[in-house]
């Protein structure tokens, strides 16, 4: 699997573009590790065991430290799916303390979507939950290298979770950002918009984004991304407050950034219904 | 407003609302699952094509099974009145999802509301009439899982806001007018298809079974769900006040527990 070294002993692999499927069997997120002095830090693990175990062998190959931790950034199928890979290291498997919950509770209809969309058996079991759970933060050392994880309020998901490498001034977003691929907002749009604040102020000179580039500046890579979900809460908030409905807002909001958002038709409808049953309740 | 054309689906019907293209889809296994569910709601009764009278908005394919929006209108003949409307998932495990009564069935009504979606489904209307005729339509909707997605919402706050009531309203409501208000009670709805995989067990059924609308103590809208309403009920109606008062409206939950709220509507004399 290629990587990309971002920052010193900061490896990422980036997804591809795409919905999953049989060829890319859920290698469609962003997922690597950081290598420190005593241990390596996975974080996230691609959409399926094959993908995991590719990225495993990656990390084979360049280092013999122990892979002591596979931090989740959140609980959704292409971040969490290759976990079970790891398990032979016997790693802490480290999540937002809302993770899993959040896992418990989509393993049917996870399990279900993959089997449609790869033609494959998914495995009869639950992604791998974490063994560490995170309600505030927590720091993680690895020698030479403190990694700082963050558990944040409802945004992308009610269970987020970033890194920061405060040596190498990378912040691992997870999907708290989304790059040239269409954003799901499956939390809320408007605690979305609170946390990429909040994040503005991380002492960090580069992203590592759940979906896009292996790496890019910070905080200029969450600018697309705020830019689509504030468009989204003022174009559904206006549709509201002229008595529109569900069915006028999906038909007349457009998506800001437009088609440069890959995949964007099969996620803005979505985001739109959801913002709109979300911001019914202000 | 403008339909956006980026995208396909819901975007590819122009106009405000996106009628489902080519309307109801019967095929063969529609047919015969109707013909088990006409038997269930509507036994030894006739039932006929709407044609007008009825009208039934859905989307060809739902972006959130949990949360499908429709909207059902009538458009009653001189001199007959259209007093309910029933509103049937087919292929839901409990197929009857609402029954809208329109105490003043001699004028026109449309009622938007959300509804889950378990399978590929028609969903049909019924519309009955004061001289005893039913009258069907439906719309072929894709979507599926509706019945038993997990609540996306923070099961503490959801727990907090229960009962609360909201009502939109335009700017200004004309006397003698029909205007659109949106009522929406915070509600779980839970459908006792929800299984909780933490602690193993499928969340007891638990949602609003009655929501009653009344203007200045006149009857305008009663309504009787079942588990196929979505979390969070949303009901867009008309009303026509003659002249300003107070909207009020009673909901029932099956668990016993009524839900009141009124709001004043101030009206200005129409053009
Ligand atoms: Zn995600």
């Amino acid at each position: 699997m290629p990587v990309t070294e971002v920052a010193p002993g900061v490896f990422v692999h980036a997804g591809a573009h795409a919905e999953t499927d049989a060829a890319n069997d859920g290698d469609i997120a962003n997922c690597g590790f950081v290598v420190g002095t005593d241990a390596v830090a996975v974080i996230d693990t691609g959409g399926s065991p094959s993908v995991g175990r590719r990225l495993r062998e990656a990390i084979l190959a360049r280092t013999g430290r122990p892979i002591l931790y596979v931090v989740n950034t959140h609980a959704h199928p292409d971040h969490v799916g290759g976990n079970e890979a790891f398990l032979p290291d016997g790693p802490a498997f480290v999540g937002h303390a809302n993770l899993p919950a959040a896992l418990a509770a989509r393993r049917d209809h996870d399990r279900r979507a993959y089997e449609e969309a790869t033609g494959r058996p998914a495995a009869d079991r639950s992604p791998v939950a974490p063994t560490v759970t995170v309600s505030d933060r927590m720091d993680i050392d690895l020698g030479g290298r403190v990694l700082e994880l963050v558990a944040h309020p409802v945004a992308h998901t009610d269970h987020d979770l970033t890194v920061l490498d405060h040596g190498a001034a990378t912040l691992w977003t997870g999907d708290l950002v989304f790059q040239e691929r269409a954003p799901a907002v499956d939390g809320s749009a408007l605690g979305w918009i609170a946390v990429l604040d909040t994040l503005a102020r991380v002492p960090a000179q580069l992203a590592i984004p759940g979906h896009g580039p292996p790496a890019s500046p910070w905080p200029d890579a969450a600018a697309d991304l705020r830019r689509y979900l504030k468009g989204l809460v003022a174009d559904v908030r206006a549709v509201q407050k002229a008595g529109g409905t569900i069915q006028q807002a999906v038909a007349t909001v457009p998506p800001t950034g437009g088609t440069a958002w890959r995949l964007i038709e099969n996620y803005h409808p979505r985001n739109v219904t959801a913002v709109f049953a979300e911001l019914e309740w202000e | 407003m403008r339909p956006w054309h980026g995208i396909g689906l819901a975007a590819a019907c122009a106009g405000m609302i996106c009628l489902a293209a080519g309307g109801a889809v019967a095929g063969p296994a529609e047919e015969t699952r109707w013909q088990v569910l006409q038997d269930l709601y509507f036994a030894g009764r006739t039932v006929e094509e709407a044609g007008p009278v009825v009208s039934l908005e859905a989307p060809t394919r739902a972006h959130d099974a949990a949360l499908v929006p429709i909207r059902v209108a009538t458009a009653p003949a001189p001199g007959v009145a259209v007093t309910a409307v029933h509103l049937i998932v087919d292929n839901n495990p409990v197929p009857l999802a609402m029954v809208l009564r329109f105490p003043d069935g001699t004028r026109p009504h449309a009622v938007d509301t959300r509804l889950r979606v378990d399978a590929y489904t028609n969903i049909t209307a019924v519309a009955e009439t004061a001289d005893g005729r039913l009258l069907k339509t439906a719309r072929f909707v894709k979507a599926a899982g509706g019945c038993s997605a997990p609540s996306p919402k923070n099961a503490q706050l959801a727990a907090l806001r229960l009962g609360k009531m909201k009502l939109n309203l335009p700017e200004t409501v004309s006397t003698g007018k029909p205007a659109t208000a949106q009522l929406l009670i915070s509600h779980p709805n839970y459908t006792g298809f929800q299984y909780d995989q933490l602690n193993h067990y499928y969340i007891p059924a638990h949602y609003v079974k009655t929501i009653g609308v009344r203007y200045n103590g006149e009857p305008v809208l009663d309504v009787e769900a079942d588990i196929s309403m979505s979390e969070d009920p949303s009901l867009h109606f008309t009303i026509v006040p003659e002249k300003e008062g107070t909207l009020e409206v009673v909901a029932e939950d099956t668990k016993g527990r009524i839900f009141k709220e009124s709001w004043p509507i101030r009206t200005t004399p129409g053009s």
